[in-house]
């Protein structure tokens, strides 16, 4: 096996007195498409915010490539190459959609705080930009304000913003929410694209997406892991039928 | 008033004095204190409800300092009593209806403009109509007497008035807070803001009830500290920092805060203003002076009097920056 | 920025001809009242923009702007006495420069206390600063001169290339000469990396920090950045009067700039352009008319936060998409008709707040009142009575016409859909 990306270790993260994080550990290897699924409420959302900075958590310690990131900002765990997309498009309304790329390339392509060259005349950002408007399919869209996109548009701009920094480990939470069937078939292929030779982590509702997708599966419920394996060993398993997947087979 | 501290160091004679100061002073501060709750209650609420920091709160108590001196000179101090902080609270009301609930939707930032317009306005009209230097308006006669003696100096009536009328309001607010179905949506929406609209109350209703009641609160704060104060244009300007400091100190939405920070700002204000002590005569007493001139001058010889003024930014500007949520505040600002 | 004013190619010609507009107007009106207005309104306008970089750029709403402004501006006054008194080898002409490096480093020493937070947080802490700074300003007074400020000679200094500043017309061009540089540096900075995560910022300062960025950072290098503009603006205001008082670096001063760059509309980059040349001009020419008129400017203020959030330059480009299509002349009638409704309002309004502006400051004049073209008796109620009725009567008109602006904005909006957003 080569080298985890991602290390989770006894992670945990309580608000007040309530639990919602209860001892997370998890390792996710290199170049893998790994799903974490789970009931409403199971705490899938706190737990990338946990990892990527948002919230520091409790306990336990979270590792990126052997390096420990616990507690790190955001914008520190961005840069040591650990990339998020949101469940609610979490996007910059006011600026075009190629502005959207361009901001989430700048600092990777190691422009940062530059305030002495013109944005448009970075030839390797603009590259990269016209890259990932390619890959996310809004070419044609790319002077519209990102505040007036419509809905599937808006999720894949924020997949775009998540990839464009080139990231090596991306964190997707729910790309598909909300999309119609056509919509989420076209969202897989998309994301399947873009994060070849990409550690992925996903939050995902449809079991169909997971199964599609993702080379092993986590189940979370209620703040624990209760069993990691790939689709068939998740779909044999007993544990995560009885608290799980029943419900789902009984939704369709 | 003003005494120097260092005669006092040597002179035992004057500890009389001292604890004469120190009486008078204290009893000054708790009624400016009370005073400042009256408008810091209303303007916390708002904050904490809705996000919007009122910049025109202060403006309205200057507002209402002014209508109570006009209608005192006409009707009578009675009616201006009633009839200022009525007009304050049905303009807070319309403002809130027809003014914040349309900029609502484009921000906090959006808000605030819009308070600082109003602001800025009432600043203007106010000067415009009643001029650019104060009135005079005075204590009503019927309470213009001393009231007892404190130590050697008679102390008056009407503030013994102001003190208790802002207890008398202190109590009623708790009152309607814990016993009124409003009360109870407002409790709601400072612990939970944002989840009260999903009870199904009429939210937008209590919003405008609480910027009215606010507003009326600032202008009976008005009515009644004019005469002490003193009622000029540059009242809402002094009071306004002064206002976001109790506020900030006593933390978001915080009832019990705000009455907390308010008497500690309204100590602090007055004593500050009464000790005249400078850099230098710490220095003389420790026992030596030092020679220098320009700005380290100028701030040497600078006494607390003087930088009175200054405290309440220096205690709001710590404040925001060492612990935004003040003392018993649950969010940030 | 978001503007979507031309093509760049028509905008360069457009920026070019204020250019050259702004060297030859001193040619075009000779009058030395006018070159000292001028002055004062190119100083204004590096002033406001340097105060967008900060609310339209950055998104920060400060209430402190003229701290920068006004420290930069005494320091100025500072450093032209020390090089009449041949203690300084610079010339006058470089001061500004040196006035914006000190409001560069006040902005780093105040950003760093108020770039942690944004939105009503960071209002509030540029307010104490700010209030901090007007208080402290009257307590130093050998620095700050106390009431009265303190004042210098801009030819004290040896003569540059000729240039020895003597005139207000080489103020002029001096003025013009930083402003332009100023203005082409603010406009540059927008198209920078570091401009644009700025706006990012401004948008979504929490996704800011998940592609990198730490969004305090980009805060205090705006704010800094902001500060050193508003510290050129000042040193030319130092050069241009002479003198610096405490009223420069006042929550006043700093009101002012807001109201002008938000009028102007902080969302496009020529809004506070538009802004400061049109705030100025109301004041010089007002101020002599009627001493309500700070009253007229809030009213003015607040009316724009209620209708018209976007400022004047948000109305100029929201015009532009139906100009482009050729149906800008469907909307003048309905235009004309509210208009003309709102005029009827507005005279009413202002008839009021003039009438009793005059009974109550003015009352040792006698009861009349010159108001436009008429004298008005305020001592006879028949005069109020008309001025409420005339107030009434042009609300409810403006009331009635002012749907059929709207439905002629609809009828254009369903013609070019998306075009005309």
């Amino acid at each position: 096996m080569t080298q985890p990306a991602l290390v989770l270790a006894d992670l945990r993260k309580d608000f007040g007195k309530a639990s919602i994080i209860r001892g997370v550990s998890l390792s996710v290897t290199a170049g893998e498409r790994h799903a974490i699924i789970g009931p409403n409420g199971a705490g899938k959302s706190t737990l990338f915010h946990l990892i990527s900075g948002r919230f520091p958590p409790s306990g336990g310690t979270v590792s990126l490539h052997g390096r420990d990131i616990t507690r790190r900002s955001p914008f520190a765990i961005n840069r040591q190459g650990l990339a998020r997309s949101f469940q609610v498009s979490n996007l910059f309304p006011r600026l075009s959609v190629a502005e959207n790329i361009r901001c989430a390339v700048l600092w990777s392509s190691g422009h940062r705080y530059c305030f002495w060259r013109w944005a448009d005349n970075l030839a390797d950002v603009s590259a990269r930009v016209e890259d990932v408007l390619a890959q996310i399919g809004l070419k044609q869209r790319r002077d519209v304000l990102a505040g007036v996109l419509t809905y599937a548009e808006q999720r894949a701009l924020e997949i775009g913003i998540a990839i464009a920094g080139g990231a090596d480990v991306v964190l997707l939470d729910e790309p598909t929410a909300g999309m119609s069937r056509s919509e989420t078939s076209r969202a897989i292929e998309l994301i399947r694209e873009v994060t070849v030779g990409k550690t992925l982590v996903m939050v995902e509702h449809d079991m169909s997406v997971v199964f599609d997708l993702a080379d092993r599966i986590s189940v979370l419920v209620y703040g624990e892991i209760i069993a990691t394996g790939t689709a068939a060993e998740i779909k044999a398993s007993k544990a995560v039928q009885e608290a799980y997947l029943g419900t789902v087979e009984t939704d369709d | 008033m003003a005494t120097s501290v260092a005669p006092l160091l040597c002179c035992y004679a004057w500890t009389k004095t001292l604890l004469e100061q120190l009486a008078i002073s204290t009893l000054n501060g708790v009624i400016y204190g009370m005073l400042l709750f009256m408008l810091a209650s209303g303007l916390t609420l708002i904050f904490g409800m809705m996000g919007v920091l009122n910049l025109a709160h202060a403006a309205m108590y200057m507002l209402g300092a002014y209508l109570g001196y006009q209608i005192s000179k006409t009707l009578g101090f009675l009616p201006a009593l009633i009839l200022a902080p009525l007009a304050l609270g049905i303009g807070g009301a319309l403002l809130e209806r027809y003014g914040l609930r349309r900029v609502h939707q484009h921000g906090h930032v959006s808000e605030l403009l819009f308070t600082f317009g109003i602001a800025f306005m009432i600043q203007e009209a106010v000067q415009m109509i009643w001029g650019r230097i104060g009135v005079p308006y005075r204590i009503p006669s019927a309470l213009d007497f001393p009231l007892f003696r404190l130590f050697s100096t008679p102390y008056p009536a009407y503030r013994i008035f102001v003190l208790l009328l802002a207890i008398a309001i202190f109590f009623g607010l708790f009152a309607a807070l814990s016993r009124t179905r409003i009360g109870l949506i407002i409790r709601a929406a400072l612990t939970h803001p944002g989840m009260v609209s999903m009870l199904g109350h009429d939210v937008p209703r209590v919003f405008m009830l609480v910027f009215g009641a606010g507003a009326g609160l600032a202008g009976l704060a008005g009515v009644i500290g004019g005469p002490i104060f003193v009622t000029s244009p540059s009242m809402a300007g002094a009071l306004g920092a002064i206002l976001f400091t109790v506020v900030v100190i006593g933390g978001l939405g915080s009832l019990p805060g705000a009455l907390l920070a308010s008497l500690l700002v309204g100590l602090v204000q007055t004593f500050a203003v009464v000790i005249d002590v400078s850099l230098d005569d710490v220095f003389k007493i420790a026992g030596f002076t030092a020679a220098s001139t320009g700005v380290f001058s100028d701030i040497r010889h600078t006494t607390v009097a003087q930088i009175a003024p200054i405290l309440p930014y220096l205690m709001l500007l710590v404040m925001l920056v060492v612990r935004p949520r003040g003392l018993f505040g649950s969010r940030d600002v | 920025m978001t503007s979507t004013f031309t093509s760049r190619h028509t905008g360069r010609i457009v920026w070019a001809a204020a250019i050259v507009l702004a060297l030859l107007l001193p040619e075009l009106v000779a009058s030395k009242t006018a070159l000292t207005k001028m002055c004062l309104i190119g100083i204004t306008i590096v002033f406001a923009l340097s105060y967008n970089v900060l609310l339209g750029q950055t998104g920060l709403l400060s209430f402190g702007h003229a701290v920068y402004f006004g420290l930069s501006g005494f320091t100025a006054i500072h450093l032209i006495n020390l090089i009449g008194q041949h203690q300084l080898p610079i010339p006058v002409l470089l001061v500004p420069l040196f006035a914006g490096i000190t409001g560069a480093f006040f902005g780093l020493l105040f950003g760093v206390l108020s770039t942690r937070r944004h939105g009503t947080a960071f209002a509030m802490i540029s307010l104490a600063i700010a209030e901090l700074v007007a208080a402290s300003s009257l307590i130093l007074e050998s620095f700050f001169g106390g009431e009265s400020g303190i004042t210098t000679d801009r030819s004290n200094g040896p003569a540059f290339f000729g240039i020895d500043l003597a005139s207000q017309l080489q103020v002029y061009y001096l003025i013009v000469g930083w402003g332009v540089l100023s203005a082409i540096a603010m406009y540059a900075y927008t198209r920078t990396p570091l401009g644009r995560m700025a706006a990012a910022v401004r948008d979504n300062p929490e996704r800011a920090e998940f592609i990198g960025y730490s969004s305090r950072m980009v805060r205090l290098l705006s704010f800094i950045i902001s500060a050193f503009f508003a510290g050129i603006a000042g040193g030319l205001a130092a050069i241009n009067y002479e003198i610096m008082t405490a009223t420069n670096l006042s929550t006043a001063a700093s009101g002012s700039v807001l109201i002008m760059v938000y009028i102007g509309g902080a969302g496009f980059f020529y809004g506070p352009i538009i802004g400061a040349i049109l705030i100025s001009l109301i004041q010089l020419s007002l101020s002599d008319i009627t001493p309500a008129w700070l009253l007229y400017l809030g009213l003015l203020f607040v009316v724009t936060v209620l209708f018209a959030p976007a400022g004047i330059a948000g109305l100029v480009e929201r015009h532009i998409p139906p100009l482009r299509a050729g149906m800008l002349h469907r909307l003048i009638p309905p235009y004309l008709l509210s208009g003309g409704a709102g005029l009827v309002f507005a005279a009413g309004v202002i008839a009021l707040l003039e009438m009793n502006y005059h009974i109550t400051l003015n009352a040792h004049e006698g009861p009349l009142l010159g108001l436009f073209w008429m004298k008005v008796d305020t001592g006879q109620p028949m005069a109020w009575v008309a001025a409420i009725i005339v107030t009434l009567v042009g609300f409810y008109l403006f009331r009635r016409t002012w749907p059929i602006v709207a439905n002629a904005w609809n009828d254009l909006d369903s013609r070019q859909p998306g075009d005309l957003r």
